[in-house]
């Protein structure tokens, strides 16, 4: 069939407005204006989700239909004619306006949403500068959604995208328009709090001043801020968004669209992580330590002390400590003053545990099924990891492929509470994955060499490994990907070859989602030590994060990270660093930074500098310079190369961090192509007494910025930081109901998601950053 | 408390038997039948833990429950009394003599219409619109029965005759 034939049986022709145009069967008279760009008013209609036809602000003039109908909600026909401005749409527009601004109060001059609010821009538009409504307008009662939105429900106008965003996507149902008729009012009804990860949608959803941002309420007005557009740094996702800025200050974050990562939404954590850049504990002025004493002192004495204490240490006995969330730019120049000085002890890998497989892993961390196709997805098994707290956007993704008909599958040691249903899910503790994983490939027939392929040969599939299976097999696109608990596994090298294994045999694309901001980046320009940038091979293969923590090195370089709780030796890498000259180049200054640390230079971090993210599906983002960095913290680039001149390193006269950038891509250009290979795998369990320790990074927990935001802080989300043991494990210890755990009295919550004979530990939280590096737990009586 | 603890085994019973009306992953369609029986379990109202108690046990969003136990005028959200007395002032019944009808009860029984008496006797449900009985107006439903053609005397009889 000929393409102009196709077109035909697909397309049908309209005219709106006297502009003739083809359209999609199926299709909305509002989606074709949309694309014709011609303007039709409206409230409800969002093209993420599902029609309500509820405002009737986009009335428009059909011919030969006996009255004004609702464009979002007619589908279009052959030969359709629409008027947009006839004078019966211009009139029904008007007249709607006038029926929705009955109960909308007049206080946009105390309104937060003045300035911006689409029912301002179109009451402006298309209603009357008078009102004819004298009688009594009606109040509703606010309601506490929580930390982050505020309400105004007397503005609403019941449009109901929040209900619909909340059950489309969010997936949590949490608003409802209760009541009938004139008297009806959006709410929670119970007065909770709105508590999904992806809450704040709403707010950039509500077409009037009904939800608004709670933290940035009545601070600023929009046209006092200028956007710059900003990528987010708290997940390997990248969303696009756009920093609000006042006098060099963000004042609020949005989203930016784009449909290939984020689509139009941001997670809450992305939104309002912001907030931990304007903490007390910036760091802000160079210091050095002498003695027990920290003395402020110029830039250049600074550098010299920490070029001091970098060159009088033997390179084989100096690491370097890189910050998983620093801009490629960045971890380029800290790797390549470390090679420079003659050590490849460089990593970003803060939690991993399992680097067996490291030199034959693929250039970074990648999906296989790119976030702009994984919603389309048939199939899905997750190891290890909950993407809807991990990389909310991922988790909206895997919602959607659910939603669409794709089997989920999980193997985790908790049975989270996730927004998608689960076909078959396993929830055991964390060693028993390997086994799992190759029942699962026993039933799909993977033949494989070496240890795997023994793991293999001697699995029998169970019932459920063998469903799995068979649905692999089924579906005709789909991934099989490692979330985080699995990239931080113990065996995670085992894990990464039977879930390629699996992947390959049944036809699907294999996925590894990266714990970190810019871990992708950060293998891509050699923050590995076995690495170089472009990946290639490091001559002598350095020390991993883990060894450089086993015992305290001659000196260190730390980029960045808080050691108690970014790395997964907790308080104990503290202990180790306290133990040899530290240089620190980071954002904030701590206690246990102090305490440990004998120099440090004060960091802006992106945004606050300029700098480039490489995300999970591979994509470099550039943001530019947003806000301005507090007292003499300056960009890392510029302080890292400030160093190198210092040390009279060669090859760093950077003098822009574009430089870097054409750096970066020109090694990526020139060298090798990385592909990942089937390398050693860990199989050693570790055995011991017990509890099994699964440890996971709780949603706003993740990076220092995130956990300095108060306002996420206060969230219910963030209350849920608990050691976690399933009851009837408790009960057996004979420990039911007993808050203490050991000398270390944290307490421990009774939760029936947890896989029985394990232990869920929280990490970079503080009550619990000495237990996460440990394998086993051994539960007693705390009285 | 679980679902099963605050909703009886007869409760239970009842929404099972409207569940096997629907496909398994449709049970937001028994929501109304569900509701139905809770309130009968609760004295003729209910109360937010019991409706949230409905939505655990149909394992639907709890808001979903919500939004069609405040819509509807037989559901009730706050206590009633023994008896609940719902009379029609929709078209048909006010051209017949509804406002009178409502007059007389209110006057006879010392409250008005979305109140209960203090005995804890009678509710007068809040404003009923058409209830299906414009053949006989003016009309009332009271405790689930139709009474049509309405008097004072008729009136009379009927709420003497309730408990």
């Amino acid at each position: 069939m000929s393409e102009t034939q196709e077109k035909a049986v697909d397309t049908v022709s309209i005219e709106i407005d006297g502009v003739a145009m083809e359209a999609p069967k199926g299709s909305m008279i509002i989606e074709a204006a949309d694309k014709a760009g011609i303007t039709i008013p409206r409230f409800c209609y969002h093209r993420k989700l599902s029609i309500a036809a509820n405002c009737r602000m986009c009335l428009v003039d059909v011919e030969k239909a006996p009255k004004p109908l609702p464009a979002c909600a007619t589908p279009v026909m052959d030969g359709m004619r629409v008027y947009t401005q006839s004078k019966r749409a211009l009139s029904s527009q008007q007249n709607v306006m006038e029926f929705l601004l009955i109960n909308h109060p007049l206080d946009c001059p105390i309104c937060d949403q003045g300035g911006e609010c689409e029912l301002q821009d179109v009451s402006m538009g298309f209603g009357r500068s008078l009102s004819r409504f004298t009688e009594r307008k009606r109040v509703v009662k606010d309601e506490n959604l929580g930390s982050l939105i505020s309400t105004d429900m007397t503005r609403c106008i019941h449009c109901t995208r929040c209900v619909r965003f909340l059950e489309e996507i969010g997936g949590t149902s949490e608003l409802g328009g209760i009541g009938r008729g004139d008297r009806t009012f959006i709410s929670t009804f119970i007065g909770r709090s709105i508590d999904s990860e992806l809450s704040g949608n709403i707010i950039d959803l509500c077409p009037v001043g009904a939800l608004t941002n709670k933290p940035y309420r009545f601070s600023a007005r929009a046209w006092e801020l200028r956007a710059r557009p900003s990528v987010a740094s708290h997940d390997c996702v990248g969303s696009n968004q756009f920093l609000h800025l006042r006098r060099g200050r963000i004042m609020r974050v949005v989203p930016r669209d784009n449909e290939s990562i984020n689509e139009n939404w941001l997670a809450d954590r992305d939104r309002w992580g912001f907030h931990g850049l304007y903490s007390d504990d910036r760091a802000v002025r160079p210091m050095v330590k002498s003695g027990d004493q920290w003395q402020e002192v110029e830039w250049d004495a600074a550098l010299n002390r920490a070029a001091e204490i970098l060159r009088s240490t033997s390179p084989t006995e100096l690491g370097f400590l890189l910050s998983p969330r620093a801009s490629n730019e960045e971890l380029y120049l800290a790797q390549k003053i470390a090679r420079a000085l003659g050590t490849d002890n460089v990593d970003h890998r803060l939690r991993e545990q399992d680097f067996a497989d490291q030199d034959h892993r693929s250039l970074r961390p990648q999906l296989g099924t790119p976030m702009e196709s994984l919603g389309e997805a048939d199939a899905i098994l997750l190891v290890g990891g909950n993407p809807r707290h991990d990389q909310p956007l991922v988790g909206h993704k895997i919602r959607q492929a659910w939603r669409s008909g794709a089997s989920i599958f999980a193997v985790n040691a908790r049975d989270y509470e996730v927004h998608y249903e689960l076909s078959e899910s396993i929830v055991e503790p964390p060693s028993t994955w390997i086994g799992q994983l190759a029942g699962i490939a026993a039933a799909l027939g993977v033949h494989a060499d070496g240890d795997i392929g023994r793991l293999i040969a001697g699995a029998t599939a169970d019932a459920r490994q063998q469903a799995i299976a068979e649905k692999l097999v089924d579906a005709n696109s789909g991934t099989v990907m490692l979330g985080n608990v699995g990239v931080n596994h113990p065996q995670a090298s085992a894990l990464r070859a039977l879930a390629r294994r699996i992947a390959d045999r049944a036809g699907m694309t294999y996925s590894e989602l990266s714990p970190y901001a810019n871990g992708a980046g950060a293998w891509s320009v050699g923050a590995v030590p076995h690495r170089k940038a472009a990946g290639a091979p490091a001559a002598s293969g350095g020390l991993d994060a883990r060894s450089m923590l086993a015992r305290p090195l001659q000196g260190y370089l730390v980029y960045d990270i808080e050691p108690s709780l970014d790395t997964r030796e907790g308080t104990a890498a503290a202990a180790t660093l306290a133990g040899a000259p530290v240089v620190y180049l980071g954002s904030y200054v701590t206690d246990e930074i102090r305490a440990f640390a004998d120099v440090i230079l004060p960091v802006a971090p992106v945004p606050e500098a300029e700098g480039s993210f490489t995300n999970i599906d591979g994509i470099t983002q550039v943001v530019q310079t947003g806000p301005k960095a507090p007292g003499e913290a300056r960009a890392g680039w510029k302080v890292l190369r400030a160093l190198a001149d210092v040390l009279e390193l060669e090859g760093m006269a950077y003098i822009r961090p574009d430089q870097i950038r054409a750096h970066i891509l020109e090694a990526l250009e020139a060298c090798c192509d990385v592909d990942a290979q089937y390398g050693p795998v860990t199989l050693d369990k570790g055995a011991g007494d017990g509890l099994e320790v699964m440890s996971e990074v709780p949603i706003y927990a993740v990076d220092a910025v995130v956990r300095r935001s108060r306002h996420l802080q206060d969230t219910v989300l963030a209350a849920s930081n608990s050691v976690r043991v399933h009851p009837a494990d408790l009960e057996a210890l004979g420990l039911a109901g007993e808050s203490g755990l050991g000398e270390l009295s944290v307490d421990v919550m009774a939760d029936e998601s947890v896989a029985r004979g394990c232990v869920v530990i929280p990490a970079g939280v503080a009550p619990t950053a000495g237990l996460a590096g440990k394998q086993r737990f051994t539960l007693e009586s705390g009285s | 408390m679980t679902a099963e603890q605050i909703l009886t085994e007869k409760t239970r019973s009842r929404i099972d038997h409207w569940l096997g009306k629907f496909p398994p992953e449709q049970k937001r369609s028994a929501i109304i039948q569900s509701l139905m029986a809770a309130q009968d379990q609760n004295g003729g109202w209910l109360s937010k833990d019991i409706i949230t108690a409905v939505a655990r046990y149909l394992d639907i969003p709890a808001a979903w429950a919500y939004e069609v136990a405040s819509f509807y005028s037989m559901f009730d959200l706050h206590p009633v009394g023994r008896h609940k007395i719902s009379i029609c002032t929709n078209i048909s019944c006010w051209l017949c003599g509804a406002e009178d009808v409502v007059g007389h009860v209110e006057k006879k029984l010392g409250i008005s219409l979305g109140q209960t008496t203090e005995d804890g006797r009678i509710t007068l449900i809040q404003e009923e619109e058409c209830l299906a009985g414009c053949v006989g107006a003016p009309m009332m439903i009271v405790d689930g029965h139709y009474h049509e053609h309405l008097t004072p005397e008729k009136v009379d009889d009927i709420l003497d005759g309730l408990e």
